[in-house]
Parts: structure tokens; sequence; C-alpha cells
């Protein structure tokens, strides 16, 4: 209740909530007329089956290489992501899904020796040659695998972010909000003060997004974001994705094909590096095109 | 119990007493190695305890030292070595810790970075006498700032910046990578890192490699020997241009003559000098105790 209130008190996210509301109407429309058909990329001699997802592309990979060192881990991969969405990444370990997600805001750049080429457009910007990566990061949250809160207050966790960017507003409601979105409001209003460590492991996941999410991000990445949690926690995770895509485009690497089908409404399949098949998950997961995304899917490798 | 079997029709001999046995052994030794040392200690501190306690009152504690052994004392050392080993502090920490910060977070992978990074291994083992060569060389006669605590104070800073150096980037680098990585993804620039998360969770680890390399420096007489601090100060250092001693020094210089009363006063000094690294040791655990506190 009084959620609604703080958001019809703050124009910023009004007019986030109606654009939102069109982008929703529209996804709408475009499923009733599904004239233009999902376009299917086809490379010569490589077969992958890319289909473009349903709605606005938020995320544009362009031939998109990447190198630590010596070893190849990305291979020409293109694909486009959905604003709006879930989109999830999937495939066997090293088959550079979380290379990919750590391109997409600039992280990889952080380890040194590793060194990339192609293009990742977000909203038409080349983020590696017409953006800071601050700026970038900023707008594209990440949530790692590994519940990794400050070792500072609930608050001061939600608000460092902020802080550091700049941030004038009023703090407790920026607090609240955030804890709001990600479903952790009600665990811990009563001890904002406390230290984060003493959470649980799924509480301080959420945490972890209440923390992304204060910074403002169009776009959230998750890093297998459920590893570490147990089936109660994850399914409580699950959830708060599922809702905030209403105002966040969401990309999900996961290890889980149950929990890829249930929350993503888009699936890419990698191996060694390549990307084999992407497709609307239903599509994906009941009509495969490719025999090893079948493969992988139904279990027989991985 | 049933013996098992691998595949390979191998079967596990598993002779648990004699497991057992080694266990006990090498308990036993590292026992006896712990014991060791410490009887050391313990015979070492009762005779300079026994040798120096009649001689520490307040006298000593406040007298100038004097040919005489009923009247020497050790203010002017005491207040030399606290003088020096603050200014060595407030040299020695800040550029240490911006080395270490410029090398762990800052510097490119290059050949001249591991250069530097080898370099500063092998200073942490050279003698400290050639630090006093130095100093006497650089700052004595280059910078000329004559003997003076500021020219002993940057000496004994050369001689423990690399292991201060090497401490911070130890802790530095077993800040957990999660932490790092988190507060880049908010959109902090590299400064931000640092002075939110990287300094106050490494802070327990610096403070540790900074009180113990301060504590060497305190027990230090042979660079400032050699940079010619003196053995007989009657008056207090003023400003960092005055001349001083500090209390090793003393303590070599009692210890080198030939009245037997010398040797009891030299004895009562090094418990002073013993009480004053307690201390210090005291204060830093303390320290790290409440930043260890904040990190939760």
């Amino acid at each position: 209740m009084s959620m609604e209130m703080a958001e019809v008190a703050n124009p910023a996210i009004m007019a986030e909530n109606r654009e939102s509301l069109e982008r929703i109407q529209e996804e709408a429309r475009a499923l009733e007329h599904p004239e233009p058909a999902p376009r299917i990329d086809e490379e010569a001699g490589r077969g992958p089956r890319v289909v473009r997802p349903l709605g606005r592309p938020k995320i544009r990979v362009q031939d998109l290489n990447f190198w630590y060192g010596p070893t190849h881990v990305l291979k020409h991969v293109s694909m486009d992501i959905a604003a709006n969405r879930v989109t999830a990444l999937i495939g066997p370990s090293g088959c550079g899904k979380s290379t990919l997600l750590r391109c997409l805001n600039r992280m990889n750049e952080l380890i040194p020796t590793s060194r990339l080429e192609g293009q990742i457009l977000i909203d038409g910007t080349d983020i590696y040659r017409n953006a800071d990566p601050v700026m970038v990061r900023r707008r594209i949250g990440m949530v790692f695998q590994k519940p990794n809160p400050f070792p500072k207050s609930i608050y001061q966790n939600v608000i460092w972010g902020a802080q550091i960017n700049g941030y004038t507003g009023d703090r407790d409601e920026l607090v609240e909000h955030c804890l709001r979105q990600a479903a952790l409001w009600d665990e811990v209003k009563d001890r904002i003060e406390d230290h984060a460590y003493g959470l649980s492991g799924g509480q301080q996941q959420r945490l972890c997004i209440a923390r992304a999410l204060a910074v403002k991000p169009d776009v959230i990445l998750m890093d297998e974001p459920a590893s570490a949690l147990d089936p109660i926690a994850t399914s409580k995770l699950e959830e708060t994705i599922i809702d905030l895509k209403e105002r966040y485009t969401i990309v999900i690497v996961t290890h889980n094909m149950q929990q890829a089908s249930r929350i993503s409404d888009a699936t890419a399949f990698f191996y060694l590096g390549e990307l084999i098949e992407m497709n609307e998950t239903i599509e994906l997961f009941t009509r495969p095109a490719n025999p090893q995304t079948e493969d992988y899917i139904t279990g027989r490798f991985g | 119990m049933e013996t098992t079997t691998t595949p390979a029709g191998v079967q596990f001999s598993e002779n648990l007493q004699r497991r057992r046995r080694a266990g006990l052994i090498f308990g036993a030794i590292f026992f006896l190695s712990t014991l060791f040392g410490l009887v050391a200690l313990v015979v070492l501190l009762v005779d300079v305890v026994v040798t120096g306690l009649p001689w520490l009152n307040a006298e000593f504690l406040s007298g100038y030292p004097s040919r005489f052994p009923q009247r020497a004392g050790i203010k002017s050392a005491i207040v030399g070595s606290l003088y020096v080993i603050g200014l060595t502090g407030l040299i020695s920490v800040p550029v240490g810790v911006a080395s270490a910060l410029y090398l762990e977070e800052y510097a490119p992978r290059h050949w001249f970075v591991n250069l530097v990074q080898i370099n500063i291994s092998n200073l942490a083992g050279v003698p400290s006498i050639l630090y006093g060569i130095l100093g006497l060389a650089v700052f004595v006669r280059f910078m000329a700032f004559e003997r003076s605590v500021l020219a002993g104070a940057l000496t004994m800073g050369l001689l423990i910046l690399p292991v201060i150096i090497i401490s911070t980037q130890e802790a530095l680098r077993a800040v957990p990578e999660g932490l790092r990585e988190s507060a880049y993804a908010l959109g902090a620039t590299r400064w931000q890192v640092i002075w939110s998360h990287l300094l106050p969770t490494a802070a327990p680890g610096i403070l540790t490699g900074v009180i113990l390399s301060l504590s060497r420096a305190m027990g230090e007489a042979a660079p400032l020997l050699m940079i010619g601090a003196l053995t007989f100060v009657a008056f207090l250092p003023e400003s960092i241009f005055d001349q001083f001693t500090v209390l090793p020094i003393q303590i070599f210089n009692w210890t080198s003559r030939p009245q037997p009363a010398f040797q009891d006063l030299a004895a009562a000094a090094i418990i002073v000098l013993m009480v004053i690294l307690l201390l210090m040791n005291l204060s830093a655990i303390l320290l790290r105790n409440h930043f260890e506190k904040l990190r939760g």
C-alpha cells in the first residue's frame, strides 16, 4: 500500500511506469498479430539457429569475440535481448555464458589480458566505443553468483551505490523502495541498521538485488543468482525476478533448466563459446532445432 | 571390519595404529620446538629483569646520561626513540600504503612493474646497516640534514618501507574479489572502490604490518649508529632538525662500557624498551580488533 503511494509521489517512476505499460501493450499487439514472423538467422556452415526475440531489442550483441589471454572464450556471438523480458543464458560450464554476461557491463575488462572484438549496443549506443565504463556499469546492474553484500549495515548496502553516483533525493525513501522491489522490506524493516552479514543467504541475495536497483539501472544481469540458495529461498528469488521484469530488462545465467523454463521468456544456449540456439523459452524447450540443444536440455550431456 | 577392494584388486592396508603414531610423534616434535623458543625467551627475560629491575626508578626514567651510573638516566633516549619512530611512521606509512595501492590496484601488468615488485621483496631482506650507509650518504651529507631526527626517521622509513608495502599488498590481495566486483558493478570509480571498501577491509592487515615494522625500527641501532646518532645526549630534541639518541643506541653504549654497573643499566633500559614495544603491540591489537568488529 505505502509502496504504491511512494511510487505515485515520484514523477520519475510514474513516467517509467507509463513507458513500461506502453511497452507491454506494444508487445501484446505483436503477439496478437504475428505477421512479421520471427526472423531466423542462419550462418552458413555453423548452423546456429537464432530467432530474434519478440519486443523491442534493448541489447544488441554483434559478432562478439572475446579472449582471456590466448583462450578464445566467445566466438562470433550475435543476439538480441528484448526489453522488459527475462532472457536466460544456458549451457555447460565453460561455454562462455558468464563471460558474455560480464561483457554486457564491461566487468571483463577489469581482468588483465582480456580482449574483445565486435559490438554490444544498448539502446543503440555502442557501450565499448561511445561510453564510459563507470556509466555503463551504473546503467547495467549486476547480481553475482555468491551473495556478496558489503560488510556494512543493510541500509548502507543499499544506499552506497546511489551515494557515490551523486544521489540527492530522500535516502530513506530510496532504501525502502529498493528493498520493497527486492521483496525484502518486510523481513528487514525493523533492523535496517543491522549488519548485512546477519541475513540468511537468500536474504543477502535479495539485498544484493536491492543494492543493484538503488542506482536505477535499466538492465539487471544475474550470474547464477540462486546457485548458493536453498529451494525456498530460490523460489522467492524467482518470484522477485518475475516481478522485476516489468521495469527492467533481465539477463540471467543459470545451470538449472527448470529455473530457465520457469522464469525466462527467451533462452539462449551456448556451447564451447558459440551461441548454438536462441528462441522463445517455450519453443526452445519444446522444439529445440539443434540436436546439441536437445541433448543439453534433456540432460544427455553438460 | 571388512576389507575393501579397489576395482584393480588392490587391497587397502589401513594400518591405523602406525598413522596415529606418526601424528603423536610429530605433535611431540612441534611441542618441543615451541618449548625451546619459550624457554630461551623466559631465561633471557628473567636475566634482564633480575639484573635491571633494581635500577629501574623514577630517577632513571627522568635522568640524562651520566658518567656516574648512579646518576645516569634514559630520558633523552626514550624521547628520542618516540620522536624518531613517530616521524618514521608519518613518513613510511602513507608512502608505503600508497605504493602498495599503486602496485595492486593501478599498475598495469608490465615487466617493469614486475621488476619493481621483485626489488621491493629483495629490499625487505637487505641488512639494516646498508640503509644506514644510504642514509648517511643521502640524508646526512647530500641533503644536509646533519645527524638530525629527520635524517634518522628518513633512514628508518626507508628500512621499513618494503615491509609495509608487502604487508599492505598482502592485505589488499586478501580482500575478496566479490567485494571489488560488486562495488565496480554499481558504477563506482576505482578510487571510490579503494576508499570505501578496499582500505576499510584491508585495514587490520595493514595495521599488523605497520606495527610489526615500526617495532622492528624501534629496536634497530645499526642504521642510526651509521648515520651518526649521538651516544651521549644530555638534552631533548626540540625540532626534527635536532640531534638525538635512541634506546637501542643507549643500550649499546652502556653494554660496551667496562664497569659492571653500566651493564645493569643496560638491562634496565632493555626492560623499558620492551615495555614500550609491548604497549605498541597492544595498541595495534586493540585497533585491529576495532576494525575487525566494523568488518563484521
